[in-house]
């Protein structure tokens, strides 16, 4: 690991004015789970690391008319004891208990969930995002691609790694940033970016800025519902998650919101299977069907196709549970 | 000479008596130090540059930059410039430091120029390898052509399994003080009595002038015998450095990539039988490989060697990646994959219990009514006859399946001495070079001991994990526990002997009349006759005992022996729809002669069960042919089972008169063979359908059940 100055800032203004509009300068320092093995990894070299634990206003979460405000830092652990986020986003409870280790689950946190960066093996080996060889060309497509995407986006065939994202997108949340030079309001489905080339980034996050709250709007009863597969029981990344929010008209679905993780660059909404559903009643054939128009434009890479079986499943099992049908 | 043979079954006190091992509350607490734990005073830490590239020429490398970093103590070369490498991690070049931080900053500052040379990285496609494959000459046994034409059922499959790391919790390593003429020498290995002598080979100094100290160490798995390249330079970074102690222990990526793999297997088999399940031949064309080493034939047809006809033809594959070592038990789980995978179909072809398929034929083993008990008490545990049903015949998106494995094993004892001292206080020590691997050494040395004594496990101190003490073997091919446990046995039987003779005139008696019991010396057949062990050990007046045992493998007089069997049965439930293997059980049957402390021979095996969980369901080191690298040198693709994943696993040693009459036989390795092959026929017996690849991971059950459905 680079050697690095340390910084433990306890005001939001503070924190903001030790970034820097280049990146690579500072490193956000949440829970740390994600950041300290870049750095030991070399793949991030911070001059600075910018700690935002003790900065009080990042935390708690809050229930108000518009919905749930859940600080950036608020912890998996805090997020799933919360009684609001029980009772009505069970969602995202779902998605924190696919994150299977105890000790992440205490130390990582919500905004930490969203920046992390990819797991993709030959970003993390030093190949850069869009894991390129000397010559630029992506090493992905012919060689060792079993848990990348389903849906790449050419150049970027990465997953992105964020548990709670397609839960959030499913849910129509929103993410606040704030740099020095004031706070912008991204809706959660734009805040994921397809990086065009090895400059980009995967998600809207600038340098300098911070993610310091997540606003998730009332569920108004929407029926939702997260499904992972995963190899592992104990700690391991998804190889597909489904997260779907229902609105009901009666006893059928008015509209759907129907999120792939662990598929796609972003956490990938699947159009076709939301257009599929509304007006239809929740059955098991129901649920095959829309699972399989979720992964109809599917591309699998060579060696993944499997998982455009378990994305299809997940879409499947997702809305089964959503529906209080258990799969 | 006196009679060193182990008391009857029904007499002993400690062996046999399920022990907690005496370190366990020092490992769970954290007080045991392991070496990479050791921090002496003015420690300086080492860091190493291996090679980014799998087959290279090294054309120049340039420390100067790392040498002027200030902290850095010292910085050597250790591959050339010239040199060849052969793999990606091959050692280039080590540093000293006075921090672990300035170490690995000043290693990213060699510089070194590469002739980058075409690699081969992959096995798994034979007719990709080129001329890195080597065909080993054909062995035929009886008249397969004719056999096979005059069989009723013939099965022909390919099948496979990776090649795996022993990824060590504690990686490979040491710390090293090498001032003066002494060198002190904190491994982390499998051979405290060897290592120092094949690190003095390395260094060209006399073995005699190298200390060797190791009271804990965190796996090795067959891994850790030599000194390695990296004690040599540790030594070496000490002795440049003043003689200051350096620490040098790989880093996650490294251990993974270059501390040593199992080989892989592959084979394409076909098996013959009669109508009613007589195996009548074999044929397999088989490769693999273990790395840059080439990859032997694992013994296939295993543990059923006396199939009558037989062709065998193996293909050795030399690959750009690290070399293999040994692996509890090298090639026979990979052979009893392949061949307990093969006999399951044939057993599904024919429509017949697996089971009785392997009863059927289980004179073709050397241990036919072994094997026959060992069948009918795993099925019994996992109450086969109730929950076997033909292959596929289950129904449902989930579905349950069982399966069996098979594994045989040598495990006599090594070479061993151990010293047994009884001092006038009544106090007793044993001292052995050897080491405790985790699995209970130290506590059975110490039962042996008060067994033979007449005391309580407490009144006995072990101590081992020390060149100094009497050398005893390398914990390698399961030969530790016969190997200590004869020298104990020996070496306390002549310090006691020696005890009696001391007291046998006060009891008006002669030493061979005496016994050591609860405690007390007294005169046999007359219980009250004779005085405590203080009492006896203060007749000693100024002077301890101090006696020798050796265990000469020549002449083991029954304490020890070879040839243990086992079998393992699993039980799963599949998710056809995601191809997720859930282990529900796994039984192991295993005997390994006599049992000294059936709790720690159950953790043992426990612990090897879940190695197989790992191994059987998700475990594989990803090569990638474009960068020549391992994709997953880390424990986050590298995948392990957690406790979740394992399920419940049973453990029955076969603990019989007529294996206790055997003596000790080890168990390390036996216990670690049969789960792959009982896990992967159990996903067949669920799914109806063979996967013909391991691990049985969701992509490769899916790929199995979708080729399925489609034939």
């Amino acid at each position: 690991m680079q050697a690095f100055e340390y910084a433990n800032p306890t005001t939001l203004q503070e924190a903001t004015g030790l970034l820097s509009a280049q990146w690579g300068e500072a490193g956000i320092l949440a829970g740390g789970t994600d950041l300290i093995s870049l750095m030991k990894d070399y793949v991030e070299t911070p001059k600075r690391v910018v700690n935002v634990k003790g900065i009080k206003e990042l935390g708690g979460i809050h229930k108000s008319g518009a919905g749930l405000r859940i600080g950036s830092i608020v912890t998996f652990d805090e997020l799933m004891e919360n009684a609001a986020v029980r009772s009505e986003y069970p969602s995202l409870i779902e998605a924190v208990r696919g994150v299977s280790s105890p000790q992440i689950r205490n130390m990582g946190t919500v905004g930490g969930d969203l920046c992390q960066r990819p797991r993709c093996w030959y970003y993390r080996g030093g190949h850069g995002l869009l894991a390129m060889d000397a010559s630029g060309k992506s090493l992905v497509p012919n060689g060792e691609n079993r848990y990348h995407a389903i849906f790449p986006a050419a150049p970027a065939y990465f997953v992105s790694a964020s548990s709670l994202g397609p839960a959030l997108v499913a849910l129509g949340a929103k993410v606040k940033l704030v740099s020095p030079s004031g706070n912008r309001e991204v809706p959660i489905e734009k805040f994921f970016l397809v990086p065009q080339n090895a400059q980009g980034r995967e998600t809207a996050l600038q340098a300098n800025e911070i993610l310091t709250e997540i606003v998730v709007p009332t569920s108004k009863g929407a029926k939702n519902a997260t499904y992972e597969v995963r190899e592992k029981d104990a700690l391991d990344w998804p190889l597909a998650t489904a997260s779907v929010a229902l609105t009901m008209k009666g006893n059928s679905v008015g509209s759907a919101r129907i999120v792939m993780g662990h598929v796609a660059p972003t956490p990938h909404i699947a159009a076709g299977a939301e257009k599929f559903l509304a007006g239809k009643t929740i059955s098991e054939s129901v649920a095959e069907e829309a699972g399989k128009a979720a992964v109809a434009d599917a591309k699998p890479l060579s060696q993944n196709e499997y998982k455009v079986q378990l994305a299809r499943v997940a879409v499947k099992r997702a809305l089964l549970h959503a529906a209080g049908m258990k799969a | 000479m006196p009679d060193y043979s182990w008391p009857p079954m029904d007499q002993r006190k400690v062996l046999g008596k399920r022990i907690s091992r005496l370190d366990g509350n020092a490992k769970s607490s954290g007080r045991a130090k392991y070496s990479s734990d050791l921090n002496p005073p003015g420690l300086l830490f080492a860091a190493m540059l291996t090679s980014p590239h799998a087959h290279a020429r090294i054309k120049s490398v340039d420390t100067s930059e790392a040498e002027r970093l200030k902290g850095v103590t010292a910085v050597r070369v250790i591959s050339k410039a010239g040199t060849e490498i052969q793999w990606a991690g091959t050692e280039i070049a080590v540093v000293s430091a006075t921090s672990e931080p300035i170490a690995r900053d000043a290693v990213r500052k060699i510089k070194v120029d590469y002739e980058v040379m075409p690699h081969v990285v992959r096995e798994d496609n034979l007719a990709n390898v080129g001329n890195r494959a080597k065909a080993a000459g054909e062995q035929v046994t009886g008249d397969p052509e004719k056999s096979f034409g005059e069989s009723d059922a013939v099965i022909e499959n390919t099948y496979s399994i990776p090649v795996i790391t022993h990824c060590c919790l504690e990686p490979h390593g040491q710390v090293i003080a090498w001032g003066g003429q002494k060198l002190q020498f904190w491994p982390s290995t499998q051979a405290v009595s060897t290592v120092g002598g094949d690190l003095a080979k390395g260094l060209e100094i006399p073995a005699t002038d190298i200390r060797v100290q190791m009271d804990y160490m965190g796996g090795g798995f067959g891994s850790k015998f030599p000194s390695d390249r990296w004690g040599v330079e540790c030594a070496q970074l000490s002795k440049a450095s003043g003689g200051k102690p350096v620490k040098l222990f790989l880093d996650r990526a490294t251990e993974l990539t270059i501390a040593g793999v199992r080989p892989s297997a592959f084979a394409k088999i076909k098996v013959a039988a009669k109508k009613d399940g007589t195996i009548t031949s074999w044929q397999s064309q088989s490769w693999a490989t273990g790395g840059f080493g080439g990859g032997g034939m694992p013994p296939i047809p295993y543990v059923f060697t006396k199939i009558p006809n037989i062709r065998l033809n193996h293909t050795a594959v030399s690959l750009n990646a690290g070399m293999a070592r040994a692996w509890r038990a090298p090639n026979h789980p990979q052979a009893s994959y392949l061949t307990c995978s093969a006999l399951e179909d044939l057993a599904a072809k024919l429509k017949m219990d697996p089971v009785e398929l392997f009863d059927k034929n289980a004179d073709l083993t050397a241990r036919p009514d072994v094997y026959r008990s060992q069948l009918k008490k795993a099925a019994t545990l996992i109450d086969w006859s109730k929950n076997w049903h033909q292959r596929g015949e289950g129904t449902g998106s989930i579905r349950r399946g069982l399966g069996l494995g098979i594994a045989t094993w040598g495990g006599a004892g090594h070479a061993s001495k151990a010293k047994t001292t009884i001092n006038p206080d009544g106090s007793v020590e044993v001292e052995l070079g050897s080491q405790d691997l985790g699995s209970g050494t130290r506590t059975i040395i110490g039962m042996v001991a008060a067994e033979t004594l007449g005391l309580p496990l407490s009144a006995i101190k072990v101590k081992i994990g020390d060149n100094s003490y009497p050398p005893s073997g390398p914990s390698g091919g399961s030969t530790t526990v016969g190997g200590v446990s004869s020298s104990t046995r020996k070496s306390t039987i002549n310090a006691l002997v020696k005890l009696m003779e001391t007291i046998a005139p006060s009891l008006n008696t002669t030493a061979d009349k005496l016994e050591a019991i609860d405690g007390r010396l007294r005169i046999k057949g007359s219980p009250d006759k004779g005085m405590s062990w203080q009492q006896a050990c203060q007749k000693l007046g100024v002077n301890a005992i101090s006696e020798m045992g050796e265990n000469d493998t020549k002449r083991t007089e029954g304490l020890n022996t070879g040839g243990a069997s086992g079998i393992q049965m699993a039980d799963v439930s599949v998710d056809m729809e995601t191809g997720i293997v859930k282990m529900n059980k796994l039984v192991a049957v295993q005997d390994c002669g006599l049992v000294i402390n059936p709790k720690t021979a159950e953790s043992q095996v426990l612990g090897a069960c879940i190695m197989s969980v790992c191994a059987a369901l998700m475990e594989e080191r990803i090569m990638d042919q474009q960068t020549g690298r391992v994709l997953n040198a880390d424990m986050e693709f590298y995948k392990l089972a957690g406790i979740k994943d394992i399920g419940e696993i049973v453990v029955q040693m076969d603990i019989t008169p007529e294996h206790d009459k055997k003596g000790v036989i080890g168990l390390g390795e036996p216990c670690a063979i049969a789960g792959i092959a009982a896990i992967a026929n159990a996903v067949a017996n669920a799914t109806g359908v063979r996967v013909p690849t391991a691990p049985m991971t969701p992509k490769n059950v899916l790929a199995a059940l979708n080729s399925g459905r489609n034939a």
